[in-house]
């Protein structure tokens, strides 16, 4: 990485060279680019097979020569698991929380620095297992591992080790919510309460709670799959008495608040920006706050609306169908407060700020269409149809990959002491945000008209709206190709930034860019609230 | 409402062919609505504020608002009004899905397994879906699915190797058929015509081909065709013919072509006498025995090239259905 800044002091990134220094660095900021490669490389993994996946599907039947029906499944399974497992769920807590968290906090660094170094290496072995599954075996059941198909003879035994792989990136997820749990507690600058803290803070904590308390659960269930599959203990297999729909509920139980370990990061991510380029104090602190704390409390009581058509209990589906409904209230809340700071605001449209926009645009469709699936008698139609693909691409792609892209340019001056072009930014966003509508809006159409998920081949009738989709999947490959453009030209030739390009409040805008390997020359006093712009 | 019906439900959403798909489509239309009014309200008040307060110069001044709680509280109380009520009223839809305790006019038994669908009637009559390999057109050969329109049809649904999920978009209602256990799928067709099956839960190489077609006829229509085709069934058959039955009813068209084209499994033409090389042990030729124990513990012996992918038929087929496709499949040169 180059360190050719204007000035010459010590900073995080020439503080120590070489390769072995970074491999064996306790520095936060270091950790949070060492995942940012990482993860990336993952993103770009998993998106080539979103690509091929897409093409296979522009005409009924085969249209790649080497995608049978069963290189398609497989290609189906990675793209889920590598964009879930490797990409979303660590992505902006490891990356950006890594960097940005102890920072805003007016730390030197995380509570345990040595255990965030572990974290790291927990999650590449973690991804390595699960990446070599890939190259080895054959494995097509889909991220969710359902039994009784994932312990059948027709799945391979490169599910354990798909699994083992997941089981083990658990852990790291596990380490670094409590690393943040702790930190945030512990490590606040004198001045700074617990009401004073960036919203940004407020969300990675809040996912930090659900990360230490559900993922363990993931990791009980991975495990008894795979007792399942190599002793046959009879939890999940039918033929030794076993049920397998109790699976799914083990699932979802991690499963369903995993979802908001994806999304409330995106969320704090885009309260920095709003309140930035808006350059006004953030409207209801508290409301966004406590909504992201809510949100965290009742994503463990919904699993069960992933199973409206499962066989459990009618009244089951009923109570699930409720709770689900309420979590609708606190994300509103949150919409309806990030709208409201731009109100008498100085809002600026720079690169991050697009992403913003874009943000808000997608979820509001992805979180309105999650009311449609909500419902009971609705969802009976639109479960396992490309309307639940659509919905959650909206959420999940639509929400937190446009947040983690706003992210990236937000915060690559401070990282790097550089700006990336803005005019690079603003075209990525605008292939990113046409082609992300272009391919997702038409599958909430063939989800109504009736077209299953994960389906190699379709009817005829479904053939236009699938050519749409994946042109402009093409779109987004492409968007994102030129966001990729735009941070190398940033790394090689981009402007000097200085400490504060944007006009930010929160404390990662106080000290130099790049930041010192301490961060702080001195802790920082805190005096008011995190975005006191007047 | 009658536009809104043109331009939403009728065009995405399938023909209604039940009794309940016209109140699936009503919520359908409310929460398009909705849903379209909030995008409105929160993106348009969204564009409209980064326009009317675009940053003109690098030292503007912004309003000092940290909160208001009268609009805190009515976009909290308001939009959770309306999730109530969305909630009540899918309630009350699925409620009319679910009839599980009903008993129907009609019931029948439904098994799946990778990738086919098996109809059984109360005198016997079974069907079963075409293969894996075939299309739309072909969906009702050689049988068809038949109920009556206006009667209420209860499904019992089981499946025997992994999940799958039975799903009429016509009759907007979907249910999981799991392996040990029985699920009811409950309808009342009200306009006749064929309505297709899909599999909606991933159940492996040919998930996307395990299709089906449910066929509503006039009542009278029905009870011919179920006379006829319980006479049908209980004629007994000589065993080649017997054979060539068994193997589209027992779901073996799914996974082996009679044609020499290479689906999951080995093709019957040409297998009976030639030399088989399997995945582990020495070869074998292939003889009755050969067949027989393929038949009833397919994974002792996998031939190489292709997955373990069979399930035991062991107490499924008595020794006469054995010997009976034995003797099939010794036709197919």
């Amino acid at each position: 990485m180059s360190t050719a800044t204007a000035s010459h002091t010590d900073n995080y990134l020439n503080h120590e060279k070489g390769i072995w220094s970074w491999l064996t660095t306790i520095d936060h900021k270091r950790i949070g680019i060492m995942y940012f490669f990482a993860i990336m490389s993952f993103f770009l993994l998993g998106g080539i097979f979103a690509l091929l996946v897409r093409i296979e599907l522009f005409t009924p039947g085969q249209t790649l020569g080497f995608v049978t029906p069963d290189i398609y499944n497989r290609m189906m399974t990675y793209h889920g698991a590598i964009m879930v497992f490797m990409v979303i769920v660590p992505g902006i807590p490891a990356i950006f929380g890594n960097f940005i968290l102890p920072i805003q906090l007016g730390a030197k660094d995380v509570a345990f620095p040595r255990l965030n170094l572990a974290s790291w290496y927990i999650f590449m072995s973690g991804a390595a297992i699960a990446a070599f599954s890939l190259f080895t075996q054959k494995v097509d059941t889909g991220w969710t591992f359902y039994t009784p198909y994932s312990i059948s003879n027709s799945v391979s035994n490169g599910v354990i080790m798909l699994v083992m792989g997941a089981f083990v990136m658990g852990f790291s997820s596990i380490l670094t919510g409590l690393n943040f749990i702790v930190t945030t507690h512990k490590l606040r600058a004198p001045g700074m309460t617990m009401n004073r803290i960036p919203l940004m803070v407020w969300a990675l904590y809040a996912t930090s709670i659900i990360q230490v308390l559900a993922t363990p659960v993931l990791a009980i269930t991975l495990l008894l799959l795979v007792a399942e599959r190599t002793l046959g203990v009879g939890i999940f297999d039918p033929t030794l008495g076993g049920d397998p729909v109790l699976f799914q509920h083990f699932f979802w139980f991690y499963s369903h608040p995993a979802v908001y370990i994806m999304i409330l990061p995106a969320m704090g991510v885009i309260s920095e920006l709003v309140a930035t380029f808006s350059r006004k104090i953030i409207f209801g602190y508290t409301a966004i706050a406590y909504s992201s704390l809510a949100i965290a409390a009742v994503s463990f009581l919904v699993w069960g609306h992933h199973m409206f058509v499962s066989g459990q209990s009618e009244f089951a589906g009923v109570l699930f169908s409720f709770i689900t409904m309420l979590v609708g209230v606190p994300t509103a809340i949150k919409l309806f407060n990030w709208i409201s700071t731009m109100y008498k605001g100085s809002v600026r449209l720079d690169a991050p700020m697009l992403f913003a926009i874009g943000f808000m645009f997608l979820f509001t469709i992805g979180g309105l269409t999650g009311v449609f699936l909500a419902s009971t008698g609705m969802d009976v139609h639109f479960h396992d149809t490309y309307f639940v693909v659509a919905h959650f691409h909206y959420v999940m792609v639509g929400g937190t990959l446009m947040a983690v892209m706003g992210a990236i340019i937000y915060w690559f001056p401070k990282v790097t002491g550089k700006m990336t072009s803005d005019l690079l930014g603003r075209i990525s966003w605008v292939f990113i945000f046409t082609g992300f509508n272009v391919t997702f809006f038409p599958q909430f159409i063939l989800g109504s008209m009736g077209m299953p998920r994960r389906y190699y081949d379709y009817l005829p009738e479904f053939t236009s709206l699938n050519q749409i989709s994946t042109i402009g999947s093409w779109l987004i490959g492409t968007g994102f190709l030129i966001g990729l453009a735009a941070v190398i030209h940033g790394l090689i030739a981009g402007k000097v930034a200085g400490d504060n390009p944007w006009g930010g409040k929160t404390l990662e805008w106080t000290i130099p860019s790049p930041p010192t390997h301490e961060n702080f020359e001195k802790t920082p006093t805190v005096t008011g609230g995190p975005y006191e712009y007047r | 409402m009658t536009w809104l019906n043109l331009i939403t439900a009728t065009s995405f959403m399938p023909v209604q062919a039940s009794e309940v798909a016209k109140n699936v489509d009503n919520l359908y239309i409310f929460l398009l609505v909705s849903s379209l009014i909030s995008f409105v309200i929160l993106i348009g008040g969204m564009t409209w504020f980064i326009f009317k307060y675009r940053r003109k110069t690098d030292t503007d001044k912004t309003a000092y608002i940290t909160h208001n709680t009268l609009a805190e509280f009515l976009w909290s109380f308001i939009p959770l009004v309306i999730m109530i009520v969305i909630f009540w009223w899918g309630w009350v839809i699925f409620a009319d899905l679910r009839k599980v305790h009903d008993k129907g006019d009609i019931e029948i038994h439904v098994t799946a397994r990778q990738w086919q669908w098996t109809f059984k009637y109360a005198n016997g009559v079974t069907v079963v879906s075409p293969n894996a390999t075939e299309k739309l057109d072909t969906l009702f050969q050689p049988n068809g699915i038949y109920v009556p329109v206006g009667k209420t049809i209860r499904l019992v649904m089981t499946s025997q190797d992994v999940l799958h999920s039975f799903f009429v978009p016509a009759f907007r209602n979907k249910m999981d058929a799991i392996p040990g256990r029985y699920t009811t799928f409950t309808f009342t067709p009200t306009e006749k015509g064929d309505f297709i099956v899909y599999c909606t839960e991933f159940c492996g190489t040919s998930h996307s081909n395990m299709l089906s077609a449910i066929r509503v006829v006039d009542s009278e229509t029905y009870d011919k065709w179920y006379a006829a085709a319980g006479n049908a069934g209980s004629a007994k058959l000589p065993p080649v013919e017997l054979g060539k039955k068994l193997y589209a009813e027992k779901a073996c068209a799914g996974c082996h072509s009679i044609d020499g084209s290479r689906l999951v499994g080995p093709s019957y033409k040409g297998l009976f006498g030639s030399v088989r090389e399997f995945e582990s042990g020495p070869g074998a030729t292939a003889d009755e025995n050969y067949i027989r124990k393929s038949i009833l513990q397919p994974t002792a012996q996998v031939v190489k090239g292709y997955p373990p992918a069979m399930p035991p038929y062991q107490g499924q087929l008595s020794d006469d259905e054995v010997n009976a496709l034995i003797e099939y499949i010794k036709t197919l040169k």
